[in-house]
């Protein structure tokens, strides 16, 4: 057993020796994560149509106007299709508990109703909606803002023009005082504020956690977690195929060690090279692009691992039935290419059709980037990472199950 | 006492059989050589004995294990130099020798007390720390054998130890091979040079399409053929256009004609009467004869003999008579 852990060892510190005394690998080693947040931090992509999108509304009022505020933001309908623009998620007096929701990205935005909205307005107040949204994706957001920041105003003058042609239909044909009780005049009469005369209500935005909101911000997690994963899983599959080419890998293969250490042995050295890469994004982030890690960093890291892990299995399968150096990288490149877009590294799955969104949600590497973001960017606790932990876990330990064997067989035609 | 024991073992690549249920012996402390043309199966059988490749059907105990079944046991006792060399070009020499000690659980100090000897053995104690990748062929054939004598293995496998080495190094290997087997290492070679594998081995499987098609020591295999009357005559003569070359092959008591080079033909009989048939063909031609000399038989008329074709790539049997003569040509650069 230790012997083993020995040999798997021996193998890791060999390849890591040969990799860091190759100069031209080294360098791009450390360029292309620089590059690639260079690159799509500067590309923003513009915002699409939306459909249910999940709006908790947290209402602590429970007067007309806000009902009636609900009621138009459910029945808001897609074009002339019957999509509903808004799932409503009514959480009265809980707003804890709608922003862990948030953070679990169960919702997209929360919209709170403060306590007495109807009735401020009703004694001539500005009545003031607060949405807070995810600051983990801005497309949606973004987008989301514009809309409902629309809907709201639309609201608002409408109210504001009833308020208005009551006070006319009331003042101008009888010249007489208001009569008592009528909705409308006593608010004319109380010190009145113009402001609300002409928007009864407006909408302000926050973030879920504070600051402004910067898409490197976003891309961080993403583009961390795609370079560990990439580079794990072209590294492995590239190091087993080489050494086959090479004709190396009978040396090792001749020797009295267990076939498993061989295999642990090449993942290891590629998950170091892999975090040793994440871990360049990271300080690039950080220290050339602003970006701020609001969770915990060794959570970061237990996640870079975990979405190392749950990919490894599939690297060891690919380059055990690969031949040559050649077919791994094909193989892998075909692999990792679309699953960079699929998986939500830069653009959100949320704007994809169904039937990508259903490949995204096969992907290991779309959970990974999802956890990433809730703890880079909303600061989420391992207690909300429950179900990306648990597919990670899942999809590592049964394509391990797999290739494993695979490889075992395969490696000794 | 046979510390190798090969029982009708056979590995087949989808429809190709490889290794053709072939079965040999090789006594501790010999120096067995498997002899063959590329594709031959040569390759196929070290790596199944090496546990390398499992094979399709058949058994073999290596160092009294059961190459299959007891893969583990059979390479604590081998020693592999495989037909590529087997070093990391970025870990220097020493590196690499300790990396593959390592793997064979051998103690540090014992690595390095080895390392040293060995270096020395085989002249690089200068290289030590160089990396390998720096090193022309030979010297990495060299570190190559050193690795594979790390494990001070019962037996060493050698496929093609000297292939595209200078005459030098190969001299040098040849040489240093004698010496481990006489040191007491039994060592299993490969290889399609005949005179590397008369020179340096106790017993010869002659291998031919995955068949073992002849098996003794050198000399039995020799006289094996002269008694049997088959006998072969140099032909130095001016200029053999392939005209007469293929009026010579037409005779009956001529078996085959090889062109060596422009002037020269190597023509294999099975009669007395042949060498005047020839005369005449040469006298009708009216062609200056330069040099005739009768040949001993040496193992590559043993494989002729054996096999009923030259040794050459499979492939080359394909071409149409007409490549005859480069066909010779080739012959001669690979078979010497």
């Amino acid at each position: 057993m230790i012997q083993a852990f020995k040999n798997t060892l021996q193998i890791a510190g060999k390849d890591l020796l040969d990799f860091f005394r190759n100069r031209m690998e080294l360098v791009a080693f450390i360029i292309m994560p620089i590059f690639m947040m260079v690159m799509t931090g500067y590309i923003f992509p513009s915002g699409t149509s939306l459909k249910n999108i999940a709006l908790g509304v947290v209402e602590n009022d429970k007067g007309e106007i806000s009902q009636n505020i609900v009621t138009v933001l459910e029945n808001m309908k897609l074009g002339d299709k019957n999509d509903s623009i808004f799932l409503l998620e009514r959480q009265p007096g809980n707003l804890e508990g709608a922003k862990e929701e948030l953070k679990r990205g169960n919702l997209n935005a929360i919209l709170i109703i403060p306590e007495g909205f109807s009735s401020n307005m009703e004694r001539g107040q500005q009545g003031i909606l607060t949405l807070i949204i995810d600051q983990s994706n801005p497309q949606i957001s973004s987008i989301l803002t514009g809309i409902i920041e629309r809907i709201i105003d639309g609201l608002a003058s409408k109210v504001a023009i009833e308020k208005l042609v009551g006070m006319m239909a009331t003042e101008l044909p009888t010249d007489k005082p208001a009569p008592r009780g009528s909705t409308i005049a006593p608010s004319l009469q109380s010190q009145p504020n113009p402001q609300a005369l002409i928007k009864p209500f407006i909408i302000k935005t926050e973030g879920l956690v504070p600051g402004e909101q910067n898409y490197f911000q976003f891309m961080a997690p993403g583009i961390i977690a795609m370079v560990v994963v990439m580079a794990v899983m072209i590294g492995l599959a590239a190091s087993i195929s080489r050494e086959k080419e090479l004709g190396t890998l009978d040396g090792i293969l001749v020797a009295p060690i267990p076939r498993l250490c061989i295999i642990l042995g090449k993942a290891l050295s590629q998950t170091t090279r892999g975090l040793l890469q994440g871990s360049i994004v990271l300080l690039l982030s950080i220290f050339l692009f602003g970006v701020k890690i609001y969770g915990s960093i060794p959570l970061v890291v237990l996640l870079l691992f975990l979405g190392v892990f749950s990919f490894i299995g599939l690297g060891i399968l690919i380059s055990a039935l690969a031949a040559e150096q050649e077919t791994a990288m094909m193989i892998m490149m075909t692999l990792t290419f679309p699953m960079i877009f699929l998986s939500g590294v830069f653009f959100p799955i949320e704007q994809m059709p169904g039937f990508m969104q259903i490949i995204s949600r096969i992907l290991p590497l779309t959970y990974a980037i999802e956890a990433l973001r809730k703890v880079i960017i909303l600061g989420a606790g391992i207690s909300s990472l429950g179900k990306e932990l648990i597919i990670l876990i899942t999809f590592g330990t049964i394509t391990l199950a797999i290739a494993v064997p695979t490889f075992k067989r395969i490696i000794t035609r | 006492m046979s510390t190798i024991e090969v029982d009708k073992l056979t590995r087949k690549f989808k429809d190709l059989v490889a290794v053709d249920h072939i079965s040999f012996k090789v006594e501790k402390g010999g120096l067995f050589g498997l002899l063959g043309p590329n594709g031959a199966g040569k390759s196929t059988t070290i790596r199944m004995l090496c546990t390398l490749l499992r094979p399709t059907s058949g058994e073999a105990k290596v160092a009294g294990f059961e190459i299959v079944k007891e893969a583990g046991k059979v390479r604590e006792h081998i020693g592999l130099v495989a037909e590529k060399i087997i070093l990391y070009d970025r870990l220097t020499a020493r590196e690499n020798l300790k990396f593959f000690g390592r793997l064979n659980h051998i103690p540090e100090k014992t690595i390095s007390e080895r390392t040293k000897k060995l270096f020395k053995l085989v002249k690089m104690e200068k290289w030590a720390n160089s990396l390998a990748g720096t090193f022309s062929t030979g010297m990495k054939q060299r570190i190559n054998l050193t690795r594979a004598l790390l494990n001070m293995p019962e037996i060493l496998f050698l496929d093609e130890p000297t292939l595209g080495l200078d005459p030098q190094t190969t001299r040098a290997i040849r040489d240093f091979i004698k010496e481990l087997n006489k040191g007491g290492i039994t060592i299993i070679l490969t290889t399609h040079i005949m005179q590397e594998a008369d020179i340096l081995c106790d017993i010869i499987g002659i291998i031919d399409q995955g068949k073992i098609v002849a098996l003794d020591t050198p000399q039995n295999l020799k006289s094996a053929i002269s008694q049997q009357g088959k006998t072969a005559f140099d032909l130095n003569i001016s200029n053999p256009s392939a005209q007469i070359v293929s009026q010579i092959e037409q005779l009956e008591t001529v078996s085959l004609v090889s062109q060596k080079n422009d002037y020269n033909l190597k023509i294999y009989v099975n009669s007395e009467e042949a060498i005047y048939e020839v005369m005449s063909v040469i006298k009708k031609n009216k062609i200056t004869i330069k040099n005739i000399t009768t040949l001993a038989p040496n193992l590559e008329d043993v494989f002729l003999h054996f096999t009923g074709h030259e040794m050459r790539d499979k492939a080359d049997e394909k071409v149409p008579l007409d490549h005859h003569r480069h066909g010779g040509f080739k012959a001669r650069s690979r078979v010497r």
